[in-house]
């Protein structure tokens, strides 16, 4: 008997991090900024990681960076992506100087490199949840 | 700065049963590797004093209860499978300040027996904990599985900034390989060669199966006391020389450089604190969960540049018979690997020192390091150990 596939996880909304998922429903990029000391930073946080301040405020990024590292497994890491292998997993150094674990699309594995010049793209993973990749940048 | 050299000595050590140990509990292979370590040094249940433990969920009181003992000083610090080497600094410290005089550090989990019977295996999962914070940007949603997807991503820049390649990783492993052949309890000794390494399955580019460490049942005890003490017993003490440890992050995202670890800061701290430098190394045993965590250590700890890793392991230099023994337990890649490493590292320096190495016994071995590295490359904690 075929099985539907498995759902993929989603990510889990909070308070801190609401304006966040509802950035990338916007398709856009947010993170945030100290308005303290000026830096910026990710994962979001209510109080600035670089001085503690809760005075801080969410800035649309350019949605551009590079691949930091990357992985390409050929084993799922959770059933749900049983289908997909093989599959990478990258993290993404923004212009802004943070980074996040994403997904380079629109690339084959075997092109990407580290320091590829990468932009955001969305897509749409629940009706309520759009999760960011990253395409290579032409 | 205080310093902590020949402040407390390691007097017992032990393993459990390892490998596949059916229908055995955590608790069961702490208890037996304990009873190892005190048969080992010579001394009583009823001499410990103080407990040090770690797992992946769990209290230290359940340990406490289960092998009744009551200490006077406790430390369940958990950073990943460095935990029991910092352990050990961490109870030298408080037997040089008076708070306790007899220490036991010990561990157990069962990934194999555990996977089998459905139940808690004490360790080698995920790090749990909840999904506020940085956990909720895992890399989960992207189907990021567990640490070789993590420590893949630290080869592969590696492989990118310095040219490390797949055959160099190899070489790692199989002079890993080597030294497992000489040791008896190891549970891997078939030989290996490089192509078999680059041959066997990819399981997250660019590390393969055999760059990857073996997932088995396995418990361990440490037993560090005070110099008085030690020098009173059956086997003659191996003295912690220098101890430094360090962390930097949880997810590997936010490591600051990711092939750069925290082993550069405790190793520094251990060998100040010693007073020594490299070349008074005769052996290195550190935590080797991928054939990357072993070349990063050897460039952190200060044996090679960073970016010379990948040629320092050239002509099986590490294995048995080179001039720079690493692993000689057959480590985590060949011998054995619980979830958790970071004791076994201490096991075999001590034996190392005490001459009771066998095979596979490093040649007038007078000063060994035991560096474990836990986490996603999170947390290093560098323990120098000598012998009189």
């Amino acid at each position: 008997m075929q099985s539907r596939p498995l759902p993929k996880p989603l990510p889990f909304v909070y308070p801190e991090n609401k304006p966040f998922w509802d950035g990338t429903k916007r398709h856009e990029l947010v993170i945030q900024r100290c308005k303290d000391c000026g830096k910026f930073y990710f994962y979001p946080r209510t109080a600035c990681p670089h001085c503690l301040s809760e005075n801080t405020e969410w800035v649309k990024t350019s949605g551009k960076g590079k691949v930091y590292s990357f992985t390409i497994c050929v084993r799922p890491g959770s059933p749900a992506f049983a289908g997909d292998v093989p599959y990478n997993v990258a993290i993404i150094e923004l212009d802004e100087g943070v980074r996040m674990m994403s997904q380079i699309t629109d690339c084959k594995n075997e092109d990407i490199k580290c320091d590829m010049p990468v932009e955001v793209v969305f897509k749409d993973a629940s009706p309520e949840i759009a999760l960011p990749y990253f395409r290579p940048v032409a | 700065m205080g310093s902590l050299t020949r402040k407390a000595a390691i007097v017992g050590v032990a393993e459990s049963d390892i490998g596949s140990t059916p229908g055995k509990s955590p608790m069961e292979l702490m208890a037996q590797a304990a009873k190892r370590a005190l048969d080992d040094a010579g001394l009583k249940k009823e001499d410990i004093d103080g407990l040090c433990w770690a797992a992946f969920g769990g209290s230290i009181l359940d340990v406490g209860e289960y092998l009744q003992i009551m200490p006077k000083w406790c430390d369940s610090t958990q950073y990943g499978g460095s935990s029991f080497d910092a352990h050990v600094g961490h109870a030298a410290a408080a037997i040089a300040a008076g708070l306790c005089e007899t220490v036991l550090v010990v561990m157990g989990t069962t990934n194999v027996a555990g996977r089998e019977l459905n139940v808690p295996r004490g360790g080698g999962g995920g790090a749990g904990g909840g999904e506020r914070g940085g956990a909720a940007f895992s890399g989960r949603v992207y189907g990021l599985g567990g640490p070789v997807t993590n420590y893949s991503m630290a080869a592969t820049r590696h492989m990118h900034l310095y040219g490390t390649t797949s055959e160099q990783l190899a070489e790692i492993a199989v002079a890993t390989r080597k030294w497992a052949m000489l040791n008896p309890k190891a549970l891997m000794r078939k030989p290996i060669t490089v192509q078999d390494v680059l041959n066997s399955p990819m399981i997250s580019y660019p590390l393969h199966l055999l760059d990857c460490c073996l997932i088995t049942d396995a418990g361990g005890a440490v037993i560090v006391t005070t110099p008085e003490r030690a020098r009173n017993l059956k086997k003659k003490p191996v003295w912690i020389l220098g101890f430094g440890e360090h962390f930097t992050h949880n997810a590997i995202t936010y490591m600051p450089d990711i092939t750069v670890t925290p082993a550069v800061e405790s190793g520094n701290a251990a060998f100040k604190m010693a007073g020594l430098t490299r070349k008074d190394i005769d052996f290195v045993q550190t935590y080797d969960s991928f054939t990357i965590t072993t070349l990063l250590a050897l460039e952190d700890l200060g044996f090679c540049k960073k970016g010379e890793g990948g040629a320092f392991f050239a002509n099986q230099r590490t294995a048995p018979g080179g001039d720079f023994p690493v692993n000689t337990s057959g480590g985590g890649l060949s011998y054995t690997h619980p979830g958790m490493f970071g004791i076994f590292l201490l096991i075999e320096a001590a034996r190392q020192l005490r001459g009771e190495c066998g095979e596979r016994q490093v040649e007038d071995a007078k000063v060994g390091i035991a560096n474990g590295m836990g986490g996603l490359l999170s947390s290093a904690a560098t323990v120098i150990l000598g012998r009189d």
